[in-house]
């Protein structure tokens, strides 16, 4: 076999052990399908009748909670990370002849197989309760691939925090942060209503890009007014921007971490 | 003679703070070294360089006829690492790791499978193979790290303070395992705070601390260099003490014996002596001739060889680093009635 058939045994080895742990704990793998669901409900049913402006609720919402889930599930993969540093498995890869970025790519793969599937439930339950889309193939295809971007953009950058925390405790607050952020921008409700500085803030953030590139594609306007195409170059600016700096930077840290 | 490893002045510092102060260092092929050290001085540091998880500030190694700096991977491939935590993946089962290691070693899926198998069963491990590792017994977990370093016969097994942690039963099983990779002409450096580990095990011992290694040898090379045999005395009060050190010290003249060790606090004095029954009578005449020995205060006597505890503290004079070392008595202690 060639050496690149080996990276790949390695890769699909090193994804297949952190599904596995995803799936076998089971406390985290209950939120993390829970969470999807339950935040849907909540918005459209309980926030949403007082939210009611332009048409349902759910028809706004989607976006957002992709979002959401995605930041959460980032929280997830810095967790698991850092607790795999913190044993002395990664020592063990390590002093095997494997390629060792199959390590980090196994828990970046793993991520985004995590999210996808949150993603697929955010869209199910959404179409389940009455969320009508644009039913273009070529929109879906576009909002599709800025998600797979987005969350492989915000893995990576999990990975780095996760290699930089020192530990899973600290990782665990990176979840946090991930999750708070996009209240503060276009996902549940429109910015017309926020004090000036958080205004700023909500219309300047990536989050808000992506979010009403997704909404422009699927529900064909945006909440902020802009076009789909310009809010698009904004998100993939900064999704790639992010994925740019993101990707080379958790490599150069695992690096660092793991051989001083 | 053919070395699996050869090492010579290997350094590391961390910031200010020096761990490895130029270490050599030869392996025989189908050894077991002892690297025997305290906490902090540098065991494990050496352990990560020689597995290539970390870069020597300076100094060459060879390790399975593989540069240790030019060819990592050649080096990854010779070895295997059971590290001071056990390295496996407590989520999976004892199966899965095993598969998961065959698998990183392209072994082939079926291949993989058959080999864990054999493991399981090689290690004790069959009726557990289905269980998380987290379930398993500190005793466990080491056999199954053991067995992952395994799957492929290595030329060299580290085993970083294998029985750290271990109750004493699990301690001797896993000394059992050891031995029997050892037979299997796997070399081996062990690295232990346990002397009596090291004294159990291995053919060649150094002595590691403050990033040097002091002393090496078989481990009856080391005790010997103490004299044969030690003979220890334990006075009842501190009159007979006061009164045997006297008639012992070097100004009293002529003895010929001398005083080890003396232990104020404890009321104790060791000597060494050849072992001879003769020379045990001589010191124990000179005692009562000098009042050492009394109807009322007779002290107990006990003859023991020294032990690697007694080498480490002669080599180093710090009671303290030995003290992390509960170590049981070696067997060739014997207790003697006065």
């Amino acid at each position: 076999m060639s050496s690149l058939t080996y990276d790949i045994v390695d890769s699909r080895i090193m994804v297949g052990r952190c599904l596995r742990r995803s799936w076998r704990d089971p406390e985290a793998f209950f939120t993390a399908l829970m969470l999807p669901i339950i935040l849907m409900l909540l918005f459209v049913y309980v926030f949403g009748g007082a939210l009611r402006d332009h048409g349902p609720y759910v028809d706004y919402v989607v976006p957002g909670l992709i979002v959401l889930c995605a930041g959460f599930g980032a929280g997830t993969t810095a967790v698991a990370l850092a607790t795999d540093l913190a044993g002395g498995i990664v020592d063990r890869f390590r002093s095997m002849p494997i390629r060792a970025s199959a390590i980090l790519l196994g828990q970046v793969a793993a991520s985004l197989t995590r999210n996808l599937l949150a993603t697929a439930l955010v869209i199910g339950v959404g179409l389940g309760i009455g969320w009508r889309p644009t039913t273009s193939v070529w929109r879906w295809a576009g909002a599709l691939g800025l998600i797979v971007l987005f969350i492989l953009a915000l893995s990576w950058l999990a990975a780095a925090v996760g290699l930089l925390a020192g530990g899973p405790e600290a990782a665990n607050s990176f979840t946090f942060v991930l999750m708070f952020l996009p209240y503060v921008s276009t996902a549940f409700v429109p910015t017309d209503t926020m004090p000036s500085v958080l205004r700023g803030f909500a219309e300047n953030q990536p989050f808000t890009p992506i979010i009403e590139t997704m909404r422009g594609l699927w529900m064909g306007h945006t909440s902020t007014g802009a076009s789909t195409a310009h809010e698009a170059l904004i998100a993939l600016a900064w999704t790639l921007g992010l994925l740019a700096l993101s990707w080379p930077a958790a490599t150069h840290l695992f690096r660092r971490t793991t051989t001083h | 003679m053919s070395y699996t490893v050869i090492a010579e002045g290997i350094r590391k510092s961390f910031g200010a703070q020096v761990v490895l102060d130029g270490v050599d260092l030869a392996l025989d092929r189908g050894s077991v070294f002892g690297l025997l050290g305290p906490n902090g001085a540098g065991k494990t540091t050496l352990v990560r360089i020689l597995a290539t998880l970390m870069r020597p500030d300076s100094g060459r190694a060879t390790v399975a006829g593989h540069d240790l700096l030019t060819d990592p991977v050649g080096v990854k491939g010779a070895i295997s690492l059971t590290g001071q935590y056990a390295a496996v993946d407590d989520v999976l089962t004892g199966r899965e790791n095993l598969e998961m290691m065959a698998g990183l070693l392209h072994l082939g899926r079926r291949a993989a499978r058959a080999r864990a198998a054999e493991l399981l069963a090689e290690f004790d491990l069959t009726d557990a193979r289905d269980r998380r590792v987290r379930t398993y017994s500190g005793g466990m977990r080491r056999r199954l790290d053991l067995a992952a370093s395994m799957i492929r016969r290595p030329e060299l097994l580290f085993l970083d303070e294998p029985t750290t942690g271990l109750d004493p039963r699990s301690r001797e099983q896993l000394w059992g395992t050891v031995r029997h990779l050892a037979a299997q002409d796997v070399t081996i450096l062990l690295t232990t705070q346990y002397l009596e580990e090291a004294d159990q095990l291995a053919d060649t011992v150094g002595m590691l601390t403050a990033g040097r290694i002091v002393a090496r040898g078989t481990p009856d090379e080391l005790k010997s260099s103490l004299g044969t045999e030690i003979v220890r005395l334990r006075f009842p009060d501190a009159r007979a003490y006061q009164s045997a050190l006297a008639a012992l010290a070097p100004s009293a003249g002529g003895t010929g014996f001398t005083i080890e060790a003396a232990d104020d606090g404890a009321l104790r004095i060791d000597i060494p002596t050849d072992g001879s029954s003769a020379r045990l009578r001589d010191l124990l005449d000179l005692l009562v001739a000098t009042g050492g020995s009394t109807a009322a205060g007779s002290p107990r006597v006990s003859t023991h060889r020294p032990s690697l505890d007694d080498v480490f503290l002669a080599l180093t004079g710090t009671a303290d680093t030995a003290g992390a070392t509960p170590a049981p008595r070696s067997a060739t202690r014997s207790e003697l009635a006065r």
